[in-house]
């Protein structure tokens, strides 16, 4: 018995261990913002994002928007009763088959709408979930079309990726005369795969050649893709992939002295990417949905918010860079506000019917869904990694014409 | 010399990884030969090794935070023995092996909880980091420093089990472990040195591999530690040369996979090596004749 | 207890069951988790048995469930999406090569058949090989295959690495028990006839085994073949459960939470693995969530470390403490039956008289 209570102290104290030696960071205090009411009506709104895995940091990034317009917007008025709006944040791990079952946790405490996620796949992989529940689900950057095709539950604020494929692929034509196009996509991605497939499309579509090739998971050494794509006297080297492959990739290429452009899409605009490339010599491209100063107001005040929250600042990577997707949580967050006002009622199926009439100007631009639930969005910001100062440069706003 | 530029890098890179490989091999080789176990974890030791440093680096100089990197991953290495493994030394072959695979999970639960799930951007070693260019090529210098490093220290391995003391327990309890405990060889002491000698190797490894593949997620090290593995089975399990070989064998192949566009069977490759090197000669390349495994 | 009479009380036992399951659906919001986690946890049950068939029974130890899975699950996704679905799913493949659906019962047993199949093959060399060298190299075969459905050129079948989805699944709770409640049932009459003898004559001493006149290459490959081709419809349930399958769901560490339940439950029962398969379902899905909460208070004490991921680090640390004070399991070799607790009613209440009686269903 003795030795069970040594064994057991043992095991504790080497977990102990590894927290203290490695723990800062970790035991931060509590948000304020998701503090429950007292006693007056509440409506729960689910967070269905991811907070680990591949597409953790953009997910927290997501999930900081909605907090943060929460914390400015508190409570609603649905069917002339004030209702404190809840948030109930769940973590999909970016992984397909967790996904379904955080989705249904959403379901389980009863929600009224669902926003997210960040990434395709894991979106898809929940639909089916809401759908059964009849609640209505809001995507906030998942591109791929398969997201909102064939069902009536699913939305998103977002633009698409054959939308932004072509973008890509017309800014490297134009751009960089690139003839030939080096892509580098994920396997079982839907994102990755799915913008790599359009990009493709519109490339060749303009006379341009292409070179593809897959990583799988948990791959971490490009060496070998990088050399490939010099041998193959690429012009542009695109990798639409997620944020943790894309710090390894720009280290890699800056290692290897790839010397062609990089480009990618909304993945990349984070500030993990501009942490990866600073004082290095890459040139990055990216496309994406909302540009710093776009809108003062919401620019000022996230950032006082983050710089006074020091979770929010980890969950931020650490500093007050405003990603694309913080801005597009931040409307989606008022897009499903608008929606329980339009329904009246906190009940599911009538936000999921007000949701189609929903329009919203925010600070992304204006949003309003078409017959399968997409956002009319025709405009993509372009933006280049300043590898100097460690921040986007604004390039142009570019259309599919 | 055009066709030496264009291929060179997948070479390097190669030869780079096996060394990485060829360090963290040596861990299961060693411990394999003595316990027979296969230490699921060593793997996930590697990228705690790699975690610790990232830590450690953002509050302490580097002179200071890769010396105590590796002082804390051997004490780590150590205690899973003692706490993980040490207990079942008696129970079947199964459990402890279950016992590893659990000490992976925790470890990269812990790491999940410690990192909030996010990948951590490897700090800059100074100058094995720097960029050069060697015949038209760029890299970074550690990929030419690794192979180099790696046959120094198991030089110095090898001369270690052959001449000292503790080298001539370690290869007697390889031989026999229940022998060796009667002949008054403390076997716990013989374990426990195996298991640092295998995790300080762990953690230059991990050094090696990070400086290269800046990126430490939760789980990094299954698949290196998988890797490393098949070419410790591969190259005769218990040997040290053999385990050396074999990582070179499978860093320089995979690399070449990838060349030549086969991406998506890269991983599988190693797979299908080791158990075509199972079914064809269970011993691998040096193993010793007499064993069980068949 | 007469044999009829243990019969009558486990027929009994499972309508009750059945009946309980289909009251609680109708009372209870179909939106929770009791139910997540019934489904899942009967999936699971399924797989942990069929592995405990290999590891606990026969004394191989696979690690290759996971492979298995991937193939019945994928079988049975491709061969049911709906024809007319076929071309939103498999939209970078022009529709596919497949265009027809066959119903959800013969996939289902397709994509048994199918992992019974390669199991076959994969069977005739790596079954030779010894305990953990049999585990890797099932282990290696497990990747190899996902690998393979991974690639772009077999895309028109598989879909290449993209989502498989569409394909028919089912709403109520008690589909997956009904399915795999067969399964485990065959698998205990398995166990129970002269081949399951014969698998633990195996598992105890090959060599005593061997002597006794038992083909030993005959008897492994059939235990390996029949826990795979169960493992396949296991999959093929789960591909229902989750509504979208992807080959990269299939990875090692699914093999190795198989592996933590059929440990948990105790190796070498089967009501101990599906007890635990609903345990470890529930425990990392559902009662632990509330340790990812950052904002949990008991009263108004604010509890320290809570944060996304707590639960996991305490959920594998509790599992560390099983396998290591409490390596039997929970119910070690024995099984939960009618009669052990008949018996063991009997010893408590009725001492005298019926001392004869006593003891449990040893195995």
């Amino acid at each position: 018995m003795k030795k069970r209570v040594l064994a057991l102290a043992l095991t504790v104290a080497m977990a102990g261990t590894m927290l203290t030696g490695c723990g800062e960071g970790g035991n931060n205090a509590a948000n304020s913002n998701t503090s429950s009411s007292d006693g007056g009506k509440v409506v729960k709104i689910g967070v269905y994002e991811p907070a680990s895995g591949d597409n953790g940091a953009g997910g927290k990034q997501e999930t900081l928007g909605m907090q943060y317009a929460n914390s400015k917007t508190p409570t609603v008025e649905i069917g002339g009763e004030e209702y404190t709006v809840e948030l109930e944040i769940v973590d999909n791990e970016s992984s397909n088959d967790k996904g379904p079952s955080a989705a249904s946790s959403l379901v389980s405490s009863n929600v009224s709408v669902v926003l997210g996620s960040y990434g395709s796949g894991v979106s898809i992989a929940a639909s089916d979930v809401f759908k059964e529940a009849g609640i209505p689900a809001i995507g906030v950057t998942c591109t791929n079309p398969q997201v909102t095709e064939g069902n009536t539950h699913y939305f998103r604020i977002c633009f698409l990726d054959p939308f932004q494929g072509t973008v890509l692929a017309n800014f490297a034509n134009d751009n960089f005369s690139a003839k030939k196009a080096y892509i580098l996509t994920k396997l079982g991605d839907d994102y990755s795969t799915g913008l790599g497939h359009y990009f493709k499309e519109a490339f060749t579509g303009l006379g341009g050649e292409v070179v593809e090739e897959t990583f799988q998971e948990g791959n971490s050494d490009f060496i070998s893709y990088i050399t490939s794509a010099k041998n193959a006297g690429a012009d542009v080297f695109f990798a639409p992939v997620s944020t943790e492959a894309a710090a390894l990739i720009i280290e890699q290429s800056a290692a290897q002295g790839l010397g062609i452009p990089l480009m990618a899409g909304d993945t990349w605009d984070s500030n993990v990417i501009l942490n990866a490339a600073k004082g290095k010599d890459v040139e990055i491209y990216v496309t994406t949905f909302y540009q710093e100063g776009g809108n003062e107001e919401f620019d000022n005040g996230i950032k006082e918010w983050i710089n006074s929250d020091s979770t929010a600042k980890s969950n931020n990577g650490g500093d007050d860079t405003i990603a694309a997707v913080t801005a597009m949580g931040y409307d989606a967050y008022y897009v499903a506000l608008e929606a329980l006002k339009a329904a009246g009622s906190t009940d599911a199926k009538a936000v999921n019917e007000a949701l189609w009439d929903v329009t919203y100007t925010g600070v992304s631009g204006e949003i309003a869904f078409n017959e399968t639930g997409d956002a009319l969005r025709d405009v993509a910001y372009v933006k280049c990694a300043n590898t100097e100062t460690g921040a986007w440069d604004f390039v142009a706003v570019q259309g599919v014409n | 010399m055009d066709w030496i530029s264009r291929n060179l890098p997948y070479l390097m890179a190669g030869i780079s990884v096996g060394g990485q490989y060829a360090l963290i091999a040596i861990g299961y080789t060693m411990v394999y030969g003595i316990l027979r176990l296969i230490n699921f974890a060593h793997g996930d030791i590697f990228m705690v090794a790699g975690l610790i440093l990232v830590y450690s680096a953002t509050v302490l100089p580097m002179y200071i935070a890769i010396p105590l990197m590796i002082i804390a991953t051997v004490f780590i290495g150590f205690m899973v023995e003692r706490v993980a493994y040490k207990p079942l030394r008696s129970a079947p072959r199964m459990s402890i092996m279950i016992s590893a695979i659990g000490v992976s999970y925790l470890l990269q639960n812990l790491a999940l909880y410690v990192t909030g799930g996010l990948s951590q951007q490897y700090p800059a070693i100074p100058w094995i980091s720097d960029t050069i260019t060697i015949f038209g090529t760029t890299t970074k210098r550690v990929t030419v420093i690794t192979p180099f490093l790696t046959i120094i220290l198991v030089v110095i391995l090898v001369l270690l089990i052959k001449y000292t003391k503790i080298g001539m327990a370690m290869r007697a309890a390889s031989r026999d472990f229940e022998t060796s405990q009667l002949m008054g060889i403390k076997i716990n002491s013989v374990v426990s040195m195996t298991f640092i000698i295998g995790t300080f190797l762990a953690a230059i490894g991990s050094l090696l591999f990070f400086t290269n593949y800046t990126g430490v997620t939760p789980t990094v090290g299954a698949m290196p530690g998988l890797k490393a593995f098949v070419a410790a089975v591969f190259g005769g399990i218990g040997s040290i040369p053999g385990a050396v070989i074999g990582a070179f064998i499978i860093g320089i192949c995979e690399n070449i996979i990838k060349g030549l566009g086969w991406t998506t069977f890269s991983d599988a490759f190693t797979f299908a090596l080791l158990i075509i090197i199972l079914i064809a000669k269970p011993t691998g390349l040096f193993g010793e004749k007499a064993t069980d495994k068949v | 207890m007469s044999k009829t009479k243990k019969i009558a009380w486990n027929v009994g036992l499972i309508a009750a069951l059945l009946i309980v399951l289909f009251i609680l659906e109708q009372v209870m919001p179909s939106g929770s988790m009791l139910f997540t986690v019934l489904k899942k946890g009967a999936i699971y049950a399924l797989v942990a048995v069929s592995m405990n068939l290999l590891n606990g029974f026969t004394g191989l130890f696979s690690l290759g469930q996971a492979g298995f899975m991937l193939l019945g699950a994928y079988t049975y996704a491709i061969l049911t999406i709906p024809a007319a679905s076929r071309a939103s799913v498999y939209q970078y493949y022009d529709g596919g090569i497949i265009n027809f659906a066959i119903p959800v019962p013969l996939a289902l047993i397709a994509g048994g058949l199918v992992a019974a199949l390669f199991a076959f093959l994969i069977g005739l060399p790596v079954l030779r090989l010894k305990s953990d060298y049999l585990a890797i190299a099932t282990l290696g075969f497990a990747e190899i295959i996902r690998a393979v459905f991974q690639w772009d050129k077999l895309g028109p079948v598989t879909n290449g690495s993209n989502l498989l989805k569409s394909f028919p699944t089912f709403r109520s709770v008690l589909y997956p028990f009904i399915v795999s409640g067969i399964c485990i049932a065959l698998i205990v009459m398995l166990i129970n006839s002269t081949y399951g003898r014969a698998f633990k004559a195996i598992r105890d001493d090959e060599i005593a085994a061997e002597a006794m006149g038992i083909n030993l290459a005959h008897h492994k490959r059939l235990a390996f073949v029949i826990s795979s081709f169960f493992a396949g419809v296991s999959g093929g349930l789960l591909a229902m459960y989750q509504t979208t399958i992807q080959a990269s769901m299939f990875k090692s560490a699914m093999t190795y939470e198989i592996l933590l339940i059929v440990v948990i439950g105790g190796i070498g029962s089967v009501t101990g693995s599906c007890i635990s398969s609903f345990l470890f379902i529930a425990c990392s899905e559902w009662w632990l969530r509330f340790l990812d909460n950052e904002n949990f208070y008991i009263g108004s004490f604010h509890v320290p470390l809570l944060r996304a991921g707590f639960r996991k680090v305490v959920f594998s640390i509790v599992i560390m403490a099983m396998v290591l004070f409490y390596r039997q399991g929970i119910m070690g070799t024995k099984e939960f039956s009618v009669e052990a607790v008949y018996n063991f009613f009997k010893k408590k209440f009725g001492k005298k008289g019926v001392k004869e009686a006593g003891g449990t269903n040893e195995q």
